[in-house]
């Protein structure tokens, strides 16, 4: 077999096709929206674990921790290049658009997977990286090539994959997982369903027309939204959990509770639409709610970690 | 003799992706290097 007999090589007139992606392209692979969140969850899981990381060794955790992430994405847009063709939000990502071909995606997805999971484990220790290594897994056989387009509670399994990332943030200090790891990534994986049930309201006609089975799909907009109260609830109570187990202080536990009755108000919105509303502008400010809402309540776990800290310090001065 | 040629385009398209590698294993090299001095400790660097 020659390069020629590649299908992905050849063009449709037998001439061989040579690439014009620019990095920039292999860049949108990774998905860097959804990198970014990773990145700052991540973050929040080193910071908020007790004890101390080399700062550089920290730096080069959540570069890893970025890349398997950007990896996931490159082989979900791998394996979802022919719905993504279809719809109208994903229909110009690289490879839909014939910018990049599909073993391209692959063979750079695989290559960044491994990399980033090696070294995790070289420079920081085995246990985060095994976590890392099954996260990008699950993501990519889990939730993308079995979930994704077989179930209608695929994204509240697969967001799983999404919950992760803190989790291995305090394994690269601590060398273990503990109940509040687990509580971070409780927050993340109750609000993910949350999150996507929103988008998919009003992405509903997309989704139907490549088959993928969402909930409001399925089962309709009125269990979809009844869900989403649920969830909304649930995030809005473990967010709170931090500051009753006294990981967090009464400070966070009101914020917490100010921004978590916030996200309940908008599911509550959502819940109100009428059925077969065909602007949807609950559920798109619930969408766009949701993604302040996490970065909100990770960044207020940080601030009152650093607040315990300054007034630790100042307290042992005086 | 026929030869592949490349229009602007890819040449232009074909340097981006080069640079962006080099720039990524150049990266590689100094982070291996970096958390050598790391992991070992900076008494290498006193001698």
């Amino acid at each position: 077999m020659t390069v020629i007999d590649n299908h992905d090589v050849l063009r449709k007139d037998g001439e061989v096709r040579l690439s014009e992606a620019s990095a920039r392209d292999f860049f949108e692979l990774l998905k860097p929206r959804v990198m970014s969140l990773v990145v700052f969850t991540a973050f929040a899981g080193l910071v908020l674990a007790p004890g101390p990381i080399h700062p550089v060794l920290g730096a080069i955790a959540i570069l890893c921790i970025a890349v398997g992430a950007g990896a996931s994405g490159a082989l979900n847009m791998w394996y979802d290049a022919d719905i993504d063709a279809v719809m109208t939000r994903t229909a110009r990502r690289p490879i839909p658009a014939g910018r990049i071909t599909p073993s391209e995606a692959l063979a750079f997805g695989l290559t960044l997977s491994v990399f980033s999971v090696v070294i995790l484990g070289l420079v920081v220790n085995w246990l985060s990286a095994g976590i890392l290594a099954f996260t990008i897994f699950f993501y990519a056989v889990i939730y993308t090539m079995w979930l994704k387009r077989s179930t209608p509670q695929n994204i509240v399994i697969g967001g799983a994959a999404g919950a992760f990332p803190p989790v291995i943030g305090w394994a690269c200090v601590t060398g273990g997982v503990s109940f509040e790891s687990v509580i971070l990534f409780l927050i993340i994986f109750l609000w993910t369903p949350a999150h996507f049930w929103a988008l998919a309201l009003f992405k509903m006609r997309d989704y139907e027309s490549v088959g993928v089975p969402m909930l409001p799909n399925v089962a309709g907009e009125a269990t979809t939204k009844n869900q989403i109260v649920v969830y909304a609830v649930l995030t809005a109570l473990c967010a709170v959990v931090p500051a009753l187990t006294g990981a967090a202080s009464i400070g966070y536990g009101a914020v917490a509770s100010l921004l978590g009755g916030i996200f309940v108000y908008c599911s509550i919105a959502v819940w109100r639409m009428p059925d077969g509303d065909q602007k949807m502008i609950p559920a798109k400010k619930m969408f766009a709610f949701s993604i302040f809402y996490l970065f909100a309540i990770f960044s207020a776990l940080m601030i009152d970690r650093f607040a315990a800290g300054a007034l630790g310090l100042i307290g042992g001065i005086l | 003799m026929e030869t592949v040629k490349l229009t602007e385009a890819q040449r232009k398209s074909r340097r981006g992706r080069n640079i962006a590698l080099g720039l990524a294993l150049g990266g590689l090299v100094l982070l291996f290097y970096v958390v050598t001095l790391v992991k070992i400790g900076g008494n290498m660097l006193t001698g």
